[in-house]
């Protein structure tokens, strides 16, 4: 596929935002915070590196992409949506019943969803699987995990990353997102976790840390994880939660709850949509 | 004399007989000598894959192999199993993903490690689970049958093995085996004894026992607890009108569990539950433990006895 420019990459995801502002308007529920700080990091993997083809997205030999933190998910509908996974209008099933946007993406729910998520702690491990089967049959396709930070609190996460680093696997990139926020408050007070890139290094990781935000960091990163072949790699991305919208950023009350009718213009005023 | 082996065996020679199918790939966590993955790992190295001490891990491991076409096995003992219980939930059992896991030194059967080793809820607790398929087999043959039906499932499932020995049953009767079918081992009329595990070869001899005093009991082999055969326990309460299940297993959720709920729904039929009281063992030998636990030939039988005085 053709790579796509840094402005076009940054105008993918200002569209990206403003869907995830709508979404959670619309449900009245729903996680814009997370959403806001990972999509730069989505739309660079999905439109400069993933081979992934939305017209078959069960192609068997597709890179996978797996999202942790599951319940970031208006950030990964509005993602396939832009790809053309799904349709624009599939978003308004966000947290409808019988909607393939479930309020956690779910893999049998919704084309384009490589893992069914919801409780944290469990994408590395899949993703793991996934980077192991891939090299059973000699496939060039990576397993792409994207983390939480908060969600690095959970022991199963450890047990994954040593396990991928014992087993050299080189196809499997990983991302943390790192906006400082989990649901009750700052990671600082919920639960400290000093040094993590020092924590990936002694568990035999290949390290990286980036701005989540810029979008020439993103995509050299992406480059940066493609070199190293030989043992897992992870790219510490600092971010912002609800990065665009200014009354969202680095907000803990936009962890988990929805703009309301004045918020949503608001916010789409300040992603530059006419209102 | 009664040639013996152990279910986990049968678990073990199964994986190396599906060996010949490269989609086959076989999970450990640090247990394979112990649930006999070993021969598997000695003879297919590149297909196994070591999770360390790290049960949370293995499940998620497995769900990412099977959502890639691979059909995996993993395995470690019962109790540990239960530590992934939310991975095989929300991992394994909700994307309906063909992870096949095992838990072997199920039961009190597993004797002088103490209770710590000694599951007394897994069967119930993956019967919970929608999707899931839930086996504890009797005799090293139908182990392996039944683990060899798995794959053609292409749906998890969870199945229990012991660590000890019991006789073997199925030499020669191997095509009577199959997943969701209960088998009948011994016919009579007046109670019908539905068993898993090591506790069929208790409900066997508690038959012979009661032919003796005169009553006629049906034993059932059911090794599938979900989906339960209850085309055949239907026929069971119409012919014998009382039940007394037997598991070594908890009286909550379980086998008996399974039949209770069955029949209270179809039609109450009186029924005795022999399993593992609402308590938690201790160190002893295999058949220590079942005479503590109440699970010997000699319950069954006074639970016979006391379901055919409540029979109408």
């Amino acid at each position: 596929m053709s790579e796509m420019s840094i402005p076009e990459l940054e105008e993918m995801a200002r569209k990206c935002r403003v869907e995830i502002c709508r979404m959670t308007h619309r449900a009245q529920a729903g996680h814009p915070g997370g959403s806001l700080s990972e999509i730069d990091i989505l739309c660079a993997l999905y439109g400069n590196r993933l081979r992934v083809r939305p017209n078959e997205p069960n192609w068997s030999d597709r890179d996978r992409f797996i999202l942790s933190k599951g319940h970031a998910s208006p950030g990964m509908y509005a993602l396939l949506s832009e790809m053309g996974f799904i349709s624009n209008s599939d978003l308004e099933s966000y947290r409808v019943l019988g909607g393939i946007c479930q309020g956690h993406v779910d893999m049998k729910w919704c084309p384009g969803v490589d893992f069914s998520a919801g409780s944290l702690g469990m994408g590395l491990s899949f993703g793991l699987g996934c980077a192991i089967a891939s090299r059973l049959e000699n496939s060039q396709r990576n397993a792409y995990v994207m983390l939480g930070d908060g969600e690095l609190q959970e022991g199963s996460v450890w047990e994954a990353a040593m396990a991928a680093a014992h087993h050299e696997l080189g196809n499997l990139k990983v991302f943390v997102d790192r906006n400082r926020i989990q649901n009750d408050d700052f990671c600082e007070v919920q639960m400290r976790m000093f040094d993590i890139p020092a924590k990936w290094k002694s568990f035999g990781w290949e390290v990286k840390v980036i701005d989540g935000h810029s979008m020439i960091d993103i995509v050299d990163a992406i480059k940066w994880m493609d070199s190293v072949t030989d043992k897992p790699a992870v790219v510490i991305a600092n971010t912002i939660k609800g990065k665009g919208i200014s009354f969202m950023e680095d907000n803990p009350a936009f962890h988990g709850a929805a703009p309301s009718d004045e918020q949503l213009q608001l916010a789409l005023k300040e992603l530059g949509v006419a209102v | 004399m009664t040639k013996m082996a152990a279910t986990r065996d049968g678990y073990g020679d199964a994986l190396l007989e599906m060996a010949s199918n490269d989609k086959i790939v076989v999970l450990e966590a640090d247990l394979g000598k112990s649930t006999k993955s070993l021969h598997f790992r000695k003879s297919y190295p590149e297909r196994t894959i070591s999770c360390g001490i790290g049960e949370q891990n293995m499940l998620l491991v497995a769900a990412g192999l099977a959502s890639s076409g691979f059909i995996p096995f993993a395995s470690t003992f019962a109790i540990f199993t239960e530590r992934a219980f939310e991975q095989m939930r929300n991992g394994v059992a909700r994307p309906n993903l063909p992870v096949h896991l095992c838990g072997s030194h199920g039961g009190t059967h597993t004797g002088t490690d103490g209770s710590s080793a000694q599951s007394i809820e897994d069967l119930a607790i993956y019967r919970t689970l929608p999707n899931v398929v839930v086996m504890h087999p009797c005799d090293v043959v139908s182990t392996k049958v039944l683990t060899m039906q798995l794959p053609d499932l292409n749906k998890p499932s969870y199945t229990r093995t012991a660590r000890n020995k019991t006789p073997v049953l199925y030499e020669g009767r191997e095509d009577e085996v199959k997943i969701g079918k209960g088998i009948v081992l011994h016919n009579g009329s007046d109670v019908a004894i539905i068993a898993c595990g090591v506790l069929v070869h208790e409900a066997l001899q508690a038959a012979a026992d009661l032919h003796a005093m005169g009553i006629s009991a049906t034993v059932v082999d059911m090794h599938t607890i979900k989906p339960l055969d209850t085309n055949l326990i239907d026929s069971l309460i119409e012919l014998c009108g009382a039940i007394v299940t037997a598991e070594d297993h908890s009286v909550i959720g379980g086998l008996g569990g399974a039949v209770a709920e069955y029949i209270v729904s179809k039609k109450p039929t009186p029924m005795e539950q022999i399993g593992v009281r609402d308590r938690f063992g201790e160190s002893g030998q295999a058949d220590e433990m079942l005479e503590l636990m109440g699970l010997k030939s000699h319950h069954i039988v006074s639970s016979v006895e006391r379901v055919l005085e409540r029979k109408v």
